[in-house]
């Protein structure tokens, strides 16, 4: 029996104020969310409770339990407290997958600062904008990474603290500071800061077509989603061992890396290493996973290796397979069925939603290809792209819309009311992607409804790229699409006008790829990049970004009237 | 050449992919794509650089990760391209 048992009656029966009581949301006064994830669990009698089982790319294991979780991330809010940082001070946390990014995680929480976790693969660029937008008073980091912090720092006035978790003080330069979670004395008692329920509490960037990077601004009562969906969405229960192979520098990492899992008081193991089948086969037989969250575009690498691969290992263990990222196509879901036994099951939400809001239950019929239904509580429509009204015929595409409201919703992009407000529309939430419902309810998913691009799973903004683009010497123009790719969905690819004086070599693309790479990120990386004579404009001459999209994926380009050079 | 081509692949692998002063050690045998070193996304400028460099073209159902996670497993992709 699944842990929601009948969808029917618990969407028809749910209010969020059934989670806030399970979770016991506010006792005490009490509504942070650091305190849901360690100190509530222990004192409920499980801090002997393993919390994280961490395993390292050569194969070292860590060991956390609840308590320890509790202590450690006293440690580090009593740490960030001495340093003077205070209640609503931004503190990044821009780590690899190591204990201490899921630790400080708390830490942060519960010294009332506002997380924000930057994913590690960014270049200094990408970073620089993040934390500048942000004004971020701290940065948690590693050695590994404090390069690129250190080649920013002077643009950044507003970032009065670098930590690096791992290595001496005298590894560091200037005023950057050396902490170890684990090599200072235990804090038992730390009070865990006063937050209302409203209070920010993760602020997590995403892309969009235009401008630069938006913070979705999160508040702590987000928990009350992050608790219930993963309960019932995930199916986690006290005695799962689970796997969620997001990195939490994306939200799916911090809502159901940590606050979801954590929140329920399930044991979570963590691989902090790249992808590999064999090594992620392995990792579910060791650590006899029971329940694995991960996303199309790995599990897409999976199906590439075949079945062959799988069946080298025991993986009995595993009961129940979740997807998000990107829609799951239907070859994927049919061919877990044939390589684990049974489906992946596809789940749909964004940075902005904060939880899982449509999705297919465990025990609930799934239609290969399909997103699912609401989750309880969840109000989900298609609406018209010019009206904002509901569609009311089956099978007629529309955009996504939820009726706002729900616990983990955004409450803001930090500093861009105006960019906000501009996602409600008709009293909808507008989520951006375009999707039909069957005549059962069910969602089919069918694209964005603009020019950012998915590449496996994470939304890269064209804007972004094509600004990158233009510091590099050679190129005069610019314009980054998304291009269809089996495995990541879309890909990046880049059309390029060069300055003259500068001609096309075997050496320029890898050039311009590995210049975009170092300094936004391996998925900003054009994967490939079309020299042109020029760009195609309109007549006020601004890209026509999306009629070169168009092209790519074989779709009618449409009116182009207002082509200036046609 | 092999020696020759090996050095060049590591010094492309450590230039690129490596902070200045990381503590890392790259050799034939070191992991790449599985120990996160280089990963999934930045692997096709790694499959870009030997196709500019020995002027091939590797299809993409030999671009899998574990052809690309050592060296000396780019070296065995190489043979099959006659690039020794």
């Amino acid at each position: 029996m699944s842990n929601i048992g009948s969808y029917e009656e618990k969407y028809k029966n749910f209010d969020w104020q059934l989670s806030a009581q399970k979770l016991e949301y506010g006792k005490d006064g009490i509504y942070n969310i650091a305190y849901y994830c360690s100190d509530r669990i222990v004192e409920r009698g499980f801090g002997d409770k393993m919390a994280l089982i961490w395993q390292g790319f050569s194969g070292e294991v860590k060991h956390y339990t609840y308590n320890d979780l509790r202590i450690y991330s006293n440690n580090f809010a009593r740490f960030l407290c001495d340093i003077g940082l205070v209640a609503g001070d931004r503190v990044c946390i821009f780590m690899d997958r190591i204990p201490e990014l899921y630790i400080s995680f708390l830490g942060v929480l519960k010294m009332g600062g506002i997380v924000q976790p930057l994913f590690s693969a960014f270049g200094e660029e990408a970073l620089f904008t993040r934390l500048d937008d942000a004004a971020t008073k701290a940065i948690l980091t590693t050695k590994k990474h404090i390069g690129k912090v250190r080649r920013i720092r002077e643009r950044l006035p507003a970032l009065e603290k670098v930590i690096v978790v791992d290595t001496e003080q005298k590894n560091l330069k200037g005023d950057e500071i050396a902490f170890a979670m684990e090599g200072v004395p235990k804090v038992n008692d730390f009070s865990v800061f006063k937050v209302d329920a409203e209070t920010p509490s993760v602020l997590h960037y995403t892309s969009g077509t235009t401008g630069k990077p938006k913070g979705a601004m999160h508040v702590h009562a987000a928990i009350i989603a992050q608790y219930i969906t993963a309960k019932w969405a995930l199916d986690i229960n006290a005695n799962d061992i689970y796997w969620c192979t997001a990195d939490p520098g994306w939200v799916t990492g911090t809502s159901y890396g940590i606050i979801g899992p954590w929140a329920n008081g399930v044991t979570q193991s963590v691989l902090d290493a790249g992808f590999n089948s064999e090594k992620w086969y392995q990792f579910i037989e060791k650590r006899k996973i029971t329940v694995w969250y991960t996303a199309p575009t790995a599990i897409r690498l999976l199906m590439k290796d075949g079945t062959a691969a799988v069946q080298k290992y025991d993986l009995s263990s595993l009961r129940h397979l979740i997807s998000v990222g990107e829609p799951l196509n239907a070859e994927a879901v049919v061919w877990s069925e044939e390589a684990f036994g049974r489906p992946f099951h596809d789940s749909y939400w964004q940075t902005e939603t904060g939880a899982i809001v449509i999705t297919n239950y465990p025990g609930m019929k799934i239609k290969p290809g399909s997103m699912g239904k609401p989750f309880p509580g969840i109000t989900a429509t298609v609406v018209d792209q010019k009206t904002f009204e509901p569609i009311k015929t089956t099978g007629t595409v529309g955009l996504i819309a939820l009726k706002p409201g729900w616990p983990s919703m955004f409450r803001t992009y930090w500093g861009n009311k105006a960019m906000y407000d501009s996602k409600f529309k008709n009293n909808w939430y507008i989520c951006g992607d375009r999707a039909s419902i069957d005549g059962e309810g069910y969602f089919w998913f069918v694209g964005r409804d603009d020019d950012v691009i998915n590449t496996g799973g994470h939304l890269v903004g064209p804007f972004e790229i094509e600004s990158a683009l233009l510091e590099h010497e050679a190129v005069a123009e610019s314009a980054a699409v998304g291009k269809p790719d089996p495995v990541n969905m879309e890909v990046v690819k880049a059309f390029v006008a060069l300055k003259p004086g500068y001609a096309v070599d075997a050496d320029l693309e890898l050039n311009i790829m590995n210049f975009i790479r170092k300094k936004l990120s391996p998925l900003a990386m054009p994967q490939e990049i079309e020299f042109v004579e020029s760009l195609p404009k309109t007549r006020s001459g601004k890209i026509m970004r999306r009629l070169l999209r168009a092209k790519e994926w074989g779709q009618e380009i449409g009116d182009v009237s207002t082509l200036e050079d046609d | 050449m092999g020696e020759d081509l090996k050095g060049l692949i590591i010094d492309y692998v450590k230039r690129e992919y490596l902070e200045e002063d990381a503590e890392e050690e790259v050799n034939e045998n070191t992991p790449l794509i599985s120990s996160g070193i280089v990963d999934s996304f930045s692997m096709v400028s790694l499959k870009t650089f030997l196709e500019k460099k020995f002027n091939i073209k590797i299809p993409d159902d030999k671009a899998t990760p574990e052809a690309f996670d050592t060296v000396n497993n780019m070296l065995t992709l190489l043979k099959e391209f006659n690039v020794t």
